[in-house]
């Protein structure tokens, strides 16, 4: 289960959108989730699907591999839905009972929130799977790098991002090692109440914490070892933007300007 | 006494590829044996020990814990792993209590046992691994790397398992730490009749213990035997990313300059004997 | 004067009860003194404990003497400005694989360090090519390193290293984690960049068959070295080295153990091939 979440990870293949400069792939998922909020029809939603059915076909990314991280967020996804459904007021009452309503309305509503969720999920988890965290942490220092005018440390929470990312497979197969460990001496961590579910990840936690901080230390000082201090950096793979760039940014832009039409209608 | 029949373990699929870690395994393992499971990362020896006691699961194949499969409905997988304990190789994936003793009491607690049973359980497994009450208080992560790796096997010992799996319980301990635990171990055995698989990497440190190697290779047996006819096979070990203890190549090498030395030798003492009976020394 | 000379280097730490009130100071490295040539091929012996790895994190800065003095590359590793050349100069690997790599794909970790020099990009790209190609790792480039064997790991990790173009590279206990396989590759790997490249190694471990074929063997035991000597001359006290807790390799041992036993062998038989011309010696003796 917790394998199967897709955001985040990156997935190595050659393709369009591998090559795009990651600004533009940043600035591509916010006009993409922007676009989202804008579509109110379901012509709307249908050229936001075309939209995102090309990016996926040019992402060389297979379909199924995207599906597969839906649904670990498939959860938070019915909870949405079930708000929409039975919270929306409106005029064409379709089913009554008790204190239930269901409105065409919020069935209407609640279908576009899952669509909307799903997009925007999909849409976002397209972007990492494309860029490697290193291109996605260049990207955000790059394209917000005017920030560190205003004395926000943008390198260095770049920096965290790209740490953070490459150590959550080596945690996520840390913690089903401790799980293990702590089976074999007899843990159970299905039943029981919440409460006893709750202590029974103690033994899980502790472990986890303790190696977290010690790799902490240890990079630390790898880190340092390789001379990094955070100061006058060169790249080894310096963001420039191509002709594909340019062509690419036009192409969002007429997206959501087609978008925005759309919604107007 | 524990039996694998016909064991096969699959993972992966999907959108990647699908992983034949355990090709049509069948093996036996009766009470009161001292094993050495030997295969190189990958050979799929780390699957074979978490399906003794059920952690994962055959695709295909039962396993049989004193005649009962543990696939079984009903058949307490708890109570399984009381009985077969696992110890990993690392002891900090399992240390968590705030001191040694609490966190020996772990596994017994985790039985159900009462109270005094469970502090009796795990005075007595901290003295089967050397450790005495002066550790009792002290917090398991102020420990060295062997005395983590005693305290990891006394918390599984305390569940009085009747076999002993550990997974490269010497991993990263120096020369005289390894012998250490390894005499550790090898004393439960003797002294407790306890079964005892040892899974290594290296041959030159189970030789001088156990009574019967199994080498795994691409997840299954390749060789399964007394230590010295597994050695036989020492040009065959090699080509699985494996070698022989140095003394079998010392020994071959004596040999094929026509030194007149018997094949069957596994151990440095067995070839000081064998030498001296050739040439002769003071005594 | 060596790349890497230590004179009377003392580190020491306070030690700390549960409160975090000083209990007392622990002496990690204890007066000691080296003189490493360039180009040569060090190893630094001692069980768990033994202070190798404190001395190690001396040579690249990474802990400061308490008393003494170290110097890298002719750099007193005390001054502050040092810092950078002595960092540069010797290069470190660590224990843990997983923990010292930074990127997420293979060639990108290798440019961290040149990155971090501020080496123009051009001249990044060249030295990550020479890089892995010298560690024999070019075939990766592209992978993540979350997906490779833990020796491929190391042997990222070393041309990370390479690629700041240091004289001289220190490992940590390099093969400590990894399996025979692993370990023989990380071996191999160093061998030949001290060999073909003449970069000074000093490697630090347990594993006695690993320090063989080093120019020079140090060994440590309770914060100072207590054995100097090629390896040869070092195997040769094979009780002693027991008593710090180390090992010797089954030949050497088997010979040793002859010796005592009244064979006349010389002291120190480090390879099988040593060992089976004197035994056959000795029977042709015998035998007339």
């Amino acid at each position: 289960m917790i394998r199967d979440i897709t955001i985040g990870q990156y997935y190595p293949a050659d393709s369009l959108l591998h090559r795009l400069d990651p600004r533009v792939k940043l600035l591509g998922t916010l006009v993409f989730i922007v676009s989202l909020f804008i579509a109110d029809s379901w012509l709307g939603y249908v050229l936001a699907a075309a939209f995102l059915a090309l990016m996926i076909r040019l992402s060389n990314v297979p379909l199924k591999f995207m599906l597969r991280g839906l649904k670990a967020v498939m959860i938070l996804l019915l909870i949405s839905v079930g708000f929409n459904i039975f919270l929306t007021d409106g005029e064409h009452v379709l089913l009554e009972f008790w204190i239930i309503k269901i409105t065409w309305e919020g069935v209407k509503q609640a279908l576009f929130m899952g669509t909307r969720l799903i997009f925007l999920i999909m849409g976002s988890s397209l972007m990492t799977l494309t860029t490697t965290p290193n291109q996605l942490t260049d990207g955000l220092e790059t394209g917000l790098g005017f920030l560190k005018k205003i004395h926000v440390p943008i390198h260095e929470i770049a920096m965290m991002m790209s740490i953070a990312l490459r150590f959550i497979p080596i945690l996520i197969e840390e913690t089903d090692k401790i799980m293990k460990a702590q089976m074999a001496r007899g843990a159970d961590f299905e039943t029981g109440g919440l409460i006893q579910k709750a202590k029974a990840l103690v033994p899980i936690l502790v472990p986890l914490f303790i190696s977290s901080f010690r790799r902490a230390t240890d990079l630390a000082m790898a880190m340092e070892a390789r001379c990094y201090n955070g100061g006058d950096r060169t790249k080894m793979k310096p963001l420039k933007y191509e002709t594909r760039d340019y062509i690419t940014y036009v192409v969002f832009a007429i997206y959501l300007a087609l978008m925005i039409l759309v919604g107007r209608l | 006494m524990i039996e694998l029949k016909n064991i096969n373990y699959t993972y992966g699929g999907g959108t990647t590829q699908q992983i034949h870690a355990l090709k049509d395994v069948s093996l036996q393992i009766p009470d009161g044996q001292f094993i050495g499971l030997i295969g190189h990362t990958g050979s799929g020896k780390s699957t074979l020990i978490q399906h003794l006691n059920g952690l994962v699961k055959a695709t295909s194949g039962d396993i049989l814990y004193n005649g009962q499969s543990i696939y079984a409905e009903g058949f307490s997988m708890k109570g399984l792993r009381s009985k077969v304990g696992l110890v990993f190789q690392y002891p900090e994936h399992q240390l968590f209590e705030t001191d040694v003793f609490t966190d020996v009491c772990f596994g017994p607690k985790n039985l159900g046992l009462d109270a005094e049973e469970i502090r009796a359980r795990a005075r007595e497994a901290l003295d089967l691994v050397g450790l005495d009450e002066s550790y009792d208080k002290v917090s398991p992560f102020e420990l060295s790397g062997g005395q983590k790796r005693r305290v990891a096997i006394a918390g599984v010992l305390a569940m009085k398992p009747d076999v002993l799996i550990l997974d490269e319980p010497t991993a990263g301990l120096d020369p005289k730490g390894r012998d250490e635990i390894l005499d550790q171990v090898a004393k439960l055995h003797r002294e407790r009749g306890i079964t005892v698989v040892l899974v290594s990497h290296s041959m030159e440190d189970v030789a001088k213990y156990v009574d019967r190697i199994i080498v795994m290779n691409h997840g299954q047996v390749a060789f399964d035997g007394v230590p010295k006819e597994v050695f036989r096979h020492y040009q065959e070990l090699e080509t699985m990313g494996l070698a022989a203890p140095q003394v079998t190549y010392i020994v071959q090498a004596l040999r094929a300059k026509g030194f007149p030395i018997g094949e069957d030798i596994t151990t440095v003492e067995e070839a000081k004997a064998a030498i001296l009976q050739v040439v002769g020394g003071k005594r | 004067m060596g790349i890497i000379k230590a004179s009377k280097l003392i580190y020491e730490y306070i030690k700390r009860d549960e409160e975090g009130n000083p209990e007392g100071v622990n002496r990690a490295v204890d007066q000691v003194d080296i003189d490493i040539q360039p180009g040569q091929f060090v190893a630094i012996l001692g069980h768990n404990g033994s202070g190798k790895s404190t001395l190690a994190k001396h040579m690249n800065a990474l802990l400061l003497p308490t008393e003494g003095t170290i110097w890298v590359g002719d750099k007193d590793t005390s001054l502050e400005d040092n810092l950078w050349d002595v960092r540069r100069t010797a290069g470190m690997v660590f224990q843990n694989p997983d923990n010292q790599i930074i990127g997420t794909v293979v060639e990108e970790d290798v440019g961290f360090g040149p990155e971090n020099l501020a080496v123009p990009t051009q001249e990044i790209w060249k030295r990550v090519d020479r890089s892995l190609e010298a560690v024999g790792m070019t075939a990766y480039r592209y992978h993540s390193p979350n997906k490779l064997s833990g020796g491929q790991k190391q042997r990222v990790a070393i041309a990370g290293i390479m690629a700041m173009k240091p004289r001289c590279i220190v490992l940590d206990e390099p093969t400590a984690m990894l399996d025979p396989n692993g370990r023989k590759e990380v071996i191999r790997t160093v061998r030949e960049l001290n060999r073909a490249e003449g970069i000074t190694v000093i490697l630090i471990t347990h594993y006695m068959e690993e320090v063989i074929e080093a120019d020079r063997v140090y060994v440590m035991d309770g914060g100072r070295v207590v054995m100097e000597g090629t390896p040869k001359e070092v195997f040769a006290r094979t009780e002693e080295l027991k008593g710090y807790r180390l090992d010797v390799p089954q030949v050497t041992e088997l010979a040793w153990e002859l010796k005592k036993a009244g064979l006349p062998l010389t002291d120190g038989i480090l390879t099988i091939d040593d060992f089976v011309d004197e035994i056959l010696a000795i029977h042709q003796k015998s035998g007339k």
